[in-house]
């Protein structure tokens, strides 16, 4: 009995080291040679080099003098690109989308606002999700708080690095999150009262901003929402943090914009289904909209009109688009953030340039987010974050070879690695059943 | 020949009308396949094994005959026919070949660096049952307020104007099974249907092709039962044993019955009419079942009662026991990369088709999903690269089979459709790239011979009831 239980703790005790340390190779110098290396911030370069130390890009060209002690990856014949930004998901928040007890992505919030809810404080570095995502080539992700509430709280930037939440975090927050399509969920029986609650809140947050001593006074009338929730909103109606506003009919895309301009707001727009039919508005007001490519049943009566050429639309209108993936349907979207690169290909395959598709899935969401200088592109001085393929990144027969965010290597096995190993000889066998 | 859209839509009307006048033939071999034989009018109240109450009344649509050549084909049968040909007549394919005769009448199409393919067939579906837009008005695929629902058909839920019908058939998808839902342990008889315009849901009827019955275990059961029970899975299984009993018994009753006809027919009750069916191996059993373990014991109750699964669906643990699937002749209908959405799902891997595949079980990559459904060549790209990946070698010969001819055995038309062989329904897609490229796309579908489906031609783009109005025009699928 004592033996068994020493055992189990061994185990433990080994899997953590192994969790610990093992799942990212150590920084080191990196020269990733020969590969026809795609920036994004400029034209491709054939036969070029990347070079990494202490986690960062120092060099990227085809005549870079390569370090001596550098750990060369020769990637001749491969294509290398900065990793892959899925900016829409609830990776680390949700670990089993049925499980009630693995969701940290819906706050309750006071009266349908949970404008001060930062959805990162609640985040699983741990999550096994982490790790399929990462290996096929997503590097950096934008946690949403879920909920459909009136403002549902805040989203942040994060890379997919082996440690700590606190570790993980670019920046935080990238925007607050909002949406104006169904009123029911945040606490209005009609859109038109959405909008009234949104405006409300915008006023009192003002109002709020010049009487703030009179509110600690309690010689303020009473306000739509908390303190906290107040001050959380003071950045978007300073126009500083945007807020996302989910809309999908083009309607309530209008009405979005309206409010953007009412208030000097700036605004992103999710979903966007419907984006394609005012096209040049979005692009007239320089509002970027977070889409699928893989879209075009008319699933509810705000979707009537989602067609899959619309990021390609978008895009040649002039809107900033940033794809995200398994915007369409389905519960097993966490474990699916990895296919972001078929919504790649399929927006290509609807009408996108590859280039643009490419930009979508990297600078675009960079720029968006406010951190093009971090990540997004290969260049001086951003991280690492670079993905090396033995092809077209969007095609399914490409393989990823290599993954470095903060330039540390993804070595860890998934959880399905694991599990494919065990059973790749059927029956395990006897004499080793617990392998 | 192209059709403009008003004269497709007259096809439709005539295709149905004379599907209605046409005489049904009596077989006197009832089974294997469903036959058409009808019971005499008045006899509803008797229990008549493969009785045929809403027969299909589908006929193909008029077409001249076809050939394209000079394109790359992909038989489901044999290596790819690189620029090779194909000819079609009467919705039938006729030859297959490096090059074939041209029939007279035809229509030539030169498909240079193009792809043929079978069309697809999707054994998950819940379109039609599900309609788009969804609402509660819309919503008919659970009758969730029995265990044990083995007297309802899914075909008298399908709505044949669901606009996620003509996305699925340009998605190249030309026959699906429709499923009752997964709430409950016994769901309900499916149906086979042709992916076609139709004012009917028995002009979609696929001729000939068996019922299926739908099986659930796990979760979704003793979830939706909790307070009434089943709300454990032993509860589950009691619930499955309690049914078949009953079904053995009125399989007993009347079978015995119908071949005396000694004194009054015993009453008649549509579900263990249904059970009834499977026993007598009329139906084919198709058990949603995520685990290994609860895969395992259905298997044994199959044994207990005499039946056989044909297939089991989702399966994301099919790998653990592919060995045993195979043994015992059990397709696995399979995602190519959904899990860890729930606890019985939490052990999904993306070389679950392939490990299953490799160990000699019919494997098809099923969607229950009308977005995935458009794109299963797509899933069948992911499952082939997660099998290469992990050391499973899959070549795209192999992957064609696990979205035509394997799903067709699934269904039991693998006789009719799934592959392209002289003699089988003309059932094809012309892709304009390698099916398995993520930028692949069908640019024409043909169902028994007719172009149904033209990418290039927004005339032949079918679009149903519920989108005139409601969907902007011209946006191409």
């Amino acid at each position: 009995m004592t033996r068994t239980i020493s055992w189990a703790f061994a185990v433990v005790g080994l899997s953590a080291a192994l969790l610990g340390t093992a799942g990212l190779a150590d920084a080191q110098t990196i020269a990733i040679t020969g590969g026809k290396v795609y920036p994004v911030s400029s034209a491709p370069i054939e036969n070029a080099t990347v070079l990494i130390r202490d986690g960062k890009i120092v060099a990227v060209g085809a005549n870079v003098s390569v370090p001596a002690d550098a750990r060369r990856i020769d990637a001749s014949g491969k294509w290398v690109t900065p990793g892959f930004i899925n900016s829409s998901t609830q990776l680390g928040l949700v670990e089993v989308g049925q499980i009630q007890q693995t969701h940290e992505d819906v706050a309750r919030g006071k009266d349908f606002i949970a404008a001060a809810f930062t959805v990162w404080d609640g985040l699983n570095s741990q999550s096994v999700m982490l790790a399929p995502a990462r290996k096929e080539g997503v590097t950096s992700v934008v946690v949403i708080p879920q909920g459909n509430l009136l403002v549902s709280g805040q989203a942040a930037m994060l890379d997919l690095v082996d440690g700590m939440p606190s570790d993980m975090v670019i920046r935080a927050p990238v925007a607050m999150v909002s949406q104006v399509q169904s009123p029911t969920s945040a606490g209005a029986s009609a859109r038109g009262e959405l909008l009234l609650r949104l405006r409300e809140l915008i006023e009192d947050t003002r109002a709020y901003m010049r009487n703030r001593a009179a509110f600690e006074r309690h010689e303020t009338r009473d306000f739509i929402a908390s303190r906290l929730d107040l001050q959380a909103m003071i950045p978007v109606v300073e126009g500083r943090l945007p807020l996302l506003i989910g809309a999908d009919k083009a309607t309530d895309i209008d009405a979005a914009l309206k409010l953007a301009r009412d208030n000097g707001l700036k605004i992103m727009i999710g979903g966007g289904a419907e984006g394609w039919m005012v096209a040049n508005r979005l692009a007239a007001a320089r509002v970027p909209v977070l889409t699928g490519a893989m879209n075009n049943i008319p699933g509810s009566f705000t979707t009537l009109g989602q067609i899959q050429e619309n990021a390609g639309l978008l895009r040649r209108a002039g809107v900033p688009v940033l794809l995200i993936g398994n915007s369409g349907s389905g519960d097993e979207e966490t474990f699916n953030v990895r296919n972001l690169k078929q919504e790649g290909g399929n927006a290509v395959a609807y009408g996108m340039s590859w280039e643009d598709a490419l930009r979508s899935v990297t600078l675009t969401p960079a720029e968006v987010f406010g951190v093009a200088d971090r990540i997004g592109s290969l260049q001086p001085g951003r991280e690492a974050n670079v993905v090396v393929w033995t092809g077209d990144p969007f095609e399914f027969s490409t393989k990823v070879e290599h993954v470095f965010v903060r330039g540390r290597e993804s070595v860890q096995p998934t959880r399905q690695d694991l599990l494919t190993e065990r059973y790749k000889t059927l029956p395990p066998s006897p004499a080793n059943p617990i392998r | 020949m192209r059709h403009s859209r008003l004269s497709l839509l007259a096809l439709v009307t005539a295709a149905t009308l004379s599907g209605c006048a046409s005489a049904a033939k009596p077989s006197s071999t009832p089974t294997p396949a469903r036959d058409t034989t009808r019971a005499a009018p008045g006899l509803g109240g008797v229990s008549t094994p493969n009785a045929d109450p809403f027969p299909s009344t589908y006929v193909r649509f008029p077409s001249a005959p076809l050939v394209i050549r000079n394109v790359n084909i992909f038989t489901a049968t044999g290596p790819l026919i690189r620029n090779g040909a194909i000819a079609v007549a009467d919705g039938k394919i006729i030859a297959v070949g490096q090059t074939v005769e041209t029939p007279a009448g035809a229509r030539v199409i030169d498909g240079n660096g193009k792809y043929v393919t079978p069309g697809i067939i999707d054994t998950h579906s819940h379109i039609g049952a599900g309609g788009a837009p969804g609402t509660q008005a819309n919503s008919d695929v659970n009758e969730a307020t029995n265990p044990v629902t083995a007297n309802v058909w899914v075909e008298h839920s399908v709505w044949p104007q669901d606009p996620q019908i003509p996305r699925d058939l340009a998605g190249g998808v030309t026959t699906f099974q429709v499923l009752p839902g997964s709430a409950n342990l016994i769901g309900g008889r499916s149906v086979v249907l042709k992916v076609v315009p139709s004012r009917t849901v028995q002009g979609m009827k696929f001729p000939g092709a068996k019922y299926g019955l739908k099986m659930a275990c796990g979760e979704n059961p003793k979830r939706v039962y909790a307070q009434r029970g089943p709300s454990t899975r032993m509860g589950n299984v009691a619930g499955y044993r309690a049914a078949w009993i009953q079904a053995e018994q009125y399989r007993r009753r009347w079978d015995k019955w119908n071949a005396d006809h000694k004194g009054d027919p015993p009453a008649r009750d549509l579900g263990l009419e249904t059970l009834a069916e499977v026993l007598r191996g009329n139906m084919l059993v198709h058990n949603h079942c995520y685990r290994a373990d609860e895969m395992a014991q259905m298997i044994d109750i199959s044994k207990e009662f005499g039946y056989k699964i044909r297939a089991f669906h989702h399966g994301v643990e099919a790998y653990k026991i592919a060995d045993i699937l195979a043994k015992e002749g059990i397709g696995g209908s399979l995602w190519a990369d959904w899990g860890a959405f729930k606890m019985e799902a939490l052990d999904g891997v993306k070389a679950n088709i392939a490990l299953v595949d490799r160990a000699g079980a019919r494997v098809a990559v099923h969607s229950d999903d009308p977005s995935g459904s458009q794109r299963l060549n797509q899933e069948a790209a992911k499952a082939m690269a997660a099998g290469n990946l992990a050391g499973i070698p899959v070549t795209e010969e192999q992957a064609v089979k696990w979205l035509t001819i394997n799903p067709a055995w699934q269904l039991g038309i693998d006789d009719k459709t799934g592959s392209l062989e002289p003699g089988k329904n003309a059932d094809l897609i012309l892709w304009n790239a390698d099916p398995f490229s993520v930028y692949a796309k069908p640019e024409k579908v043909w169902i028994d011979g007719a172009l149904l489906y033209d990418r290039l031609d927004p005339r032949q783009q079918w679009r149903t009831d519920f989108e005139l109005g409601f969907v902007p025009a011209g946006a191409s699928r």
